[in-house]
C-alpha cells in the first residue's frame, strides 16, 4: 500500500499526462498519427484491464480478447440492428464486460495455473466460431449523416484522442484506487501464496470475481471504443489470438504488476508495430505480428520484469536519504476480542472425522475436543495425518465423514476464510509469507478480517508485530527473514485476526534453543490472554513442558490422549515412535 | 435427426482424422510431459510441417520423382526432420533461457516466463510464415485423397486411411523409443523429477531440447499428413492448437499415452459434432468438451492430480 504522499503524487502524474496526451494531439497534424494516438490509449485501456485482473493477482489471462471482442460487437450490433447510439452502448460494455467476466469466472476460477490459462485461451476462440457462424464475418458501422455527433461520428479525429483519454484516464484512476485498498491487498496476497491468503481470512474467491468483472469491464469498454474508431468489426481481429496476446505482451514489456507499465507499453510497441506495419505491409503482411513476437521473447529475456520495475530499480538504487515515515497515532487495539472466556467449556469438537486419498486412509475416525482456553498437543510420526487433520479444521479439506463444531456451529463445509472468521486463526508447517511484502504488510492482510477500515488495519498490525516482538522489523520485506522471524510473523498474522483459536503447525520445527524459548514464551502469553491454542508437533520433548493435554496420532488414527506425562509413558505411543522393540526396553528403563 | 449410416460415417470419420489428432497430440503430450511448458507455438510448427510437405511436393517438385502416391508421404516424414531442426534451434536459442532446472523462478513474470516466450515464438512463426508464404490457402494434392473406399454405405478417404495408418504406425514407434532406449528413459527420469535427474547425471537441458525438438517435429509430421486432405495458410496453426490442448487435456496432462487417446478422441468427437451442429461449430464442440474436462476431470484419463497444502 501507498503512503497518502505518494497516492497524491500519481494523481498528479496521471493529471500530468492527460495534459501532454492532449498537447500531443494538438501538435499531431496528420490524421494518421491521431488515429494511431487513439489506437496507442485504447491499447493502454485495454492492458491496464488486463494487467488489473493478471498483473495483480497473478491469474494470467489469455483470453481478454473476450471482453474485447464483446465489446466491439455490443456497439456494432447496437448500432446496425437497434440503432442505438455508442454513447449509449459504450457505457453498457461496461455492464456486458463485467457479466462476461461473472459468468467465465464462476466456473474457471476453481483452476489454478496452466489450467486457468488454458481454460481462458478458449472462451474467445470459441466465440469467435460463434460469431463467424452467425454470419457476422464482417460488420461496418453505418455513417450517420443526420446528426454524426450523436452516434459519436466526428470529422475532426482528435475527439476520438480526447474520448480515448477519457477512458485511459478513469482506466489508471481506478487501478490506482484497487492498488491502494484492501482489494489490491488482497490480490497482491492471492498471487503470492493464495492458500495463505485464504487462511488469513481473505475472501480469495471474491476478490478474483470482482478483479475479473472490472477488468472485463474496462476491456469490453475499450472494444466498444475501438469499433466506433475504425468502423469495421470482423471476429478475427476482436476476437483474436493477437488481440489477447496483446493484452498481455504490452503489460510485460511495460512492467506487469504496476500502475505506469501497461501505458508505457502501449506508448512504445502501438507505434512501432503501426508505423511499420505502414511502411512495410505491403512488402510485409506479418510485420506487426513479428514485431510484437521479438518484443516479448527480448523482454523475458533480457529484463523480465519489464521497463517500468527496470527503470525504478535503478532510480532506487541512488542512495537516498528517505525519511522514516512518520508512524500514524498510535491507536490503541486490543488483540484479544472483548469476550468472556468460558474456561473449560467445551471449544472445538470433532467427531468421527474421516478421509482418504485414493486407497490410503489419512484420517480414520478422529474424536477430538480441545476445551476454551486449552493448550493442547497433537504428536504423532511423519504422515500421522496431524497436518491433514488441521486442513480439515479449516476447511482446506473436506473430511469424508464426521463433524466438526466450533463454539457450538458447525464448520464443515465453510471456505477457510469464513473458518478464520469464525476466530480460528492458523500458521503453516511451511511458513506461508507473502515474500514480496513487508512483515507489516504481511500481517495487515490477516487484519482485513477485524479492522474496519484501513489505519485500523495498520494499527493492529503493528500492534501484533509487537506482541510476538517484531516490532522494530516491520518494514523489513519477508522474503529476506529467518525461520525464526517467519514463524514469529506467520503467529502474528493469525493472531491479528483476533481467534479464539490458533492452530500451529511445528510452530517449534528447526528452531534452535534461544529462538525456541523466545517463541514458548509468546506461545504461553497466549494462553494467559485467553486464546486456546492447538499445537502440532512431532518432537515431544518442548510439548511436554508446554501443553497440558497431549493427543497422539499415528496413521491417520487417535492411539492415545490425556496428560503429557501419561501419554509419553504409554506403550502404544512409544511403539508408534520408536517400534516395537523399544517397548519392552523403555518400560524396563522407566521401572 | 440423423440415420445410423450417418452416425457410422460420422465415426469412421472421426476416427481416421483422430490418427493425425493422436500423432501431434503425442507430440505436445511429449513436451508438456517432460518439460512442464504450455507450448502456444505448437500449432505454428504444425504449420511449418505442412508448408515443408508442401514445398517438398507441390511447391519445389523436389520429390516428384517418387510419384503422386508416395511423394506426399515421404514429405510428411522428412517435414519430421526439417522441423526437429528449427525446434532444436528454438530451444537452443530461447526456451531453455527460460525452462530447465537451472534457471530461478522470473520474477514478475513469474512461472509464466516460459508460456510467454512460446507465444512470442507463435507470434513469430505465424507472422513469419505470413510474410515467406503468402496469405493465399495451399493444399496438396493426391490422387489418394481424391478417391474413397466403400465399405457397404460408408465411404472411407483413402488418402485419410492411409495417414491414419503411418501416424498409428508413428506414434508407437515413438512410444517404443521413448519406453526402450537410454535416450527415452533420460527423458522421461527429467520429466518426473528434473533436479533429481540433474543429480544423478542426466543432462537435463539437452533432454528437455531432444524433448522440445522431438515434440515440434512429430507434430509436424501429423501437420504433413493433414497437408494431404485439406488445404491451409499460415494461420492454421490456431485451429489445431486448442485440438491439441484438449485432447493433452483429456488424456491427462503429462500422460504421452493419454494424450494419444485423448487426440483421437477428440477427432471422433469432432467429426461426431457435425452429426448435430453446423459445420462452423465443430471446432466451438471441442471447446465445450475441453472445458468440460477441465472442469470435471482435469487429471483427464490418464493423469494423476498431486496437490499437497
Amino acid at each position: 500500500m501507498r503512503t497518502r504522499s505518494e497516492t497524491h503524487r500519481q494523481r498528479l502524474a496521471i493529471a500530468v499526462f492527460a495534459v501532454a496526451v492532449l498537447l500531443v494531439c494538438m501538435v499531431l497534424k496528420s490524421a494518421y498519427y491521431q488515429l494511431v494516438l487513439t489506437q496507442v490509449l485504447l491499447w493502454a485501456v485495454m492492458s491496464l484491464a488486463w494487467n488489473l485482473l493478471s498483473g495483480y493477482s497473478g491469474y494470467f489471462s489469455f483470453g481478454h480478447a473476450a471482453f474485447w471482442g464483446l465489446g466491439a460487437y455490443t456497439v456494432a450490433l447496437g448500432m446496425i440492428h437497434l440503432g442505438l447510439s455508442p454513447w449509449v452502448t459504450i457505457p453498457f460494455c461496461a455492464i456486458v464486460g463485467a457479466a462476461a467476466g461473472a459468468l467465465i469466472g464462476y466456473p474457471t476460477f476453481r483452476l489454478r495455473g496452466h489450467y486457468f490459462a488454458l481454460a481462458m485461451l478458449a472462451y474467445p476462440l470459441a466465440m469467435l466460431y460463434v460469431f463467424e457462424w452467425l454470419g457476422y464475418q464482417e460488420l461496418t458501422l453505418p455513417m450517420q449523416r443526420e446528426a454524426p455527433h450523436l452516434y459519436m461520428q466526428f470529422a475532426d479525429p482528435r475527439v476520438y484522442v480526447a474520448l480515448a483519454l477519457i477512458l485511459l484516464v478513469a482506466a489508471l484512476l481506478i487501478s490506482l484506487k484497487v492498488e491502494n485498498s484492501r482489494f489490491g491487498m488482497a490480490l497482491l496476497a492471492i498471487k503470492q501464496n493464495e492458500p495463505a491468503a485464504e487462511a488469513a481470512g481473505i475472501d480469495t474467491w471474491r476478490w478474483k470475481m470482482l478483479a475479473l468483472m472490472l477488468s472485463g469491464a474496462l476491456a469490453a469498454m475499450a472494444g466498444g471504443l475501438y469499433a466506433v474508431v475504425l468502423l469495421v468489426v470482423t471476429p478475427d481481429t476482436v476476437f483474436g489470438m493477437l488481440v489477447s496476446a496483446q493484452a498481455l505482451i504490452l503489460a510485460l514489456f511495460g512492467g506487469v504488476g504496476s500502475l505506469w507499465g501497461p501505458v508505457i507499453g502501449a506508448m512504445v510497441l502501438v507505434p512501432l508495430a503501426e508505423g511499420l506495419n505502414a511502411e512495410l505491409g505491403d512488402v510485409l503482411p506479418g510485420i506487426q505480428g513479428v514485431v510484437y513476437g521479438i518484443a516479448i521473447i527480448a523482454i523475458i529475456l533480457v529484463a523480465p520484469e519489464g521497463v517500468y520495475w527496470r527503470v525504478l530499480d535503478r532510480v532506487r538504487r541512488r542512495p537516498a536519504a528517505v525519511p522514516e515515515p512518520a508512524r500514524p497515532a498510535a491507536i490503541v487495539v486490543p488483540l484479544a476480542r472483548e469476550r468472556s472466556v468460558d474456561v473449560g467449556k467445551d471449544l472445538l469438537v470433532l467427531q468421527g472425522i474421516g478421509i482418504s486419498f485414493g486407497g490410503l486412509r489419512a484420517l480414520d475416525g478422529i474424536d477430538l475436543t480441545v476445551p476454551e482456553g486449552g493448550l493442547h498437543g497433537i504428536i504423532g510420526p511423519n504422515g500421522a495425518g496431524k497436518t491433514t487433520l488441521f486442513n480439515v479444521i479449516n476447511g482446506f479439506l473436506a473430511p469424508d465423514s464426521g463433524t466438526i463444531n466450533f463454539a457450538g456451529e458447525p464448520l464443515i463445509g465453510l471456505l477457510p476464510n469464513r473458518v478464520c472468521r469464525r476466530g480460528i486463526g492458523r500458521t503453516f508447517q511451511v511458513v506461508r509469507a507473502f515474500p514480496r511484502m513487508s512483515l507489516l504488510e504481511n500481517v495487515i492482510v490477516g487484519a482485513f478480517v477485524r479492522a474496519a477500515d484501513d489505519a485500523t488495519a495498520e494499527a493492529m498490525a503493528r500492534t501484533a508485530l509487537d506482541r510476538v516482538g517484531l516490532g522494530g522489523r516491520a518494514d523489513a520485506i519477508a522474503g529476506g527473514l529467518t525461520t525464526r522471524e517467519l514463524r514469529l510473523m506467520e503467529l502474528a498474522r493469525a493472531l491479528v485476526s483476533q481467534p479464539r483459536l490458533v492452530l500451529l503447525d511445528e510452530t517449534l520445527a528447526g528452531l534452535g534453543h534461544e529462538d525456541l524459548d523466545g517463541i514458548l514464551g509468546v506461545i504461553r502469553q497466549l494462553r494467559a490472554d485467553g486464546v486456546t491454542v492447538l499445537i502440532i508437533e512431532h518432537t515431544m520433548r518442548a510439548m511436554v513442558r508446554l501443553v497440558d493435554h497431549f493427543t497422539v496420532l499415528d496413521h491417520g488414527r487417535l492411539i492415545a490422549a490425556g496428560k503429557p506425562d501419561d501419554v509419553v509413558r504409554d506403550p502404544r505411543v512409544i511403539e508408534a515412535y520408536l517400534g516395537k522393540r523399544w517397548v519392552e526396553q523403555a518400560i524396563v528403563t522407566a521401572n | 435427426m440423423f440415420s445410423l449410416t450417418d452416425l457410422l460415417q460420422a465415426l469412421s470419420a472421426g476416427l481416421l482424422v483422430g490418427g493425425a489428432y493422436a500423432l501431434m497430440c503425442t507430440g505436445l503430450g511429449i513436451i508438456f510431459g517432460s518439460m512442464r511448458v504450455i507450448n502456444f507455438a505448437q500449432g505454428d510448427f504444425l504449420m511449418l510441417g505442412m508448408y515443408a510437405a508442401f514445398y517438398l511436393t507441390t511447391g519445389f517438385g523436389v520429390l516428384t520423382f517418387l510419384g503422386p502416391y508416395a511423394g506426399p508421404i515421404v514429405a510428411a516424414f522428412l517435414a519430421g526432420p526439417i522441423v526437429f531442426g528449427v525446434g532444436w534451434l528454438s530451444h537452443r536459442f530461447i526456451v531453455a533461457r527460460v525452462t530447465g532446472a537451472g534457471v530461478a523462478q522470473i520474477e514478475g513474470a513469474g512461472a509464466y516466463g516460459q508460456i510467454i516466450v512460446t507465444l512470442g515464438i507463435s507470434l513469430i512463426l505465424q507472422n513469419g510464415g505470413l510474410i515467406l508464404f503468402g496469405s493465399a490457402p495451399v493444399g496438396i494434392r493426391t490422387p489418394l485423397s481424391r478417391s474413397s473406399w466403400e465399405i457397404g454405405d460408408i465411404l472411407l478417404n483413402q488418402g485419410r486411411c492411409v495417414s491414419f495408418l503411418i501416424a498409428i504406425a508413428l506414434a508407437a514407434a515413438v512410444y517404443l523409443f521413448l519406453g526402450h532406449t537410454r535416450l527415452g528413459k533420460g527423458l522421461r527420469a527429467a520429466a518426473d523429477n528434473s533436479q533429481a535427474a540433474l543429480y544423478m547425471g542426466i543432462d537435463v537441458e539437452r533432454a528437455h531440447r531432444v524433448a522440445w525438438s522431438l515434440g515440434v517435429g512429430i507434430t509436424a509430421v501429423a501437420g504433413g499428413l493433414i497437408a494431404e486432405s485439406q488445404t491451409f495458410q499460415p494461420y492454421v496453426g490456431f485451429d489445431f492448437v486448442i485440438v491439441m490442448y484438449a485432447g493433452v487435456v483429456l488424456g491427462g496432462l503429462g500422460s504421452i499415452l493419454g494424450a494419444f487417446w485423448g487426440g483421437l478422441l477428440i477427432g471422433i468427437v469432432q467429426q461426431m459434432s457435425t452429426l448435430v451442429l453446423p459445420y462452423q461449430l465443430q471446432n466451438t464442440a471441442i471447446f465445450v468438451v475441453f472445458l468440460l474436462i477441465i472442469f470435471l476431470r482435469p487429471q483427464g484419463m490418464f493423469g494423476r492430480l498431486s496437490e499437497r497444502t
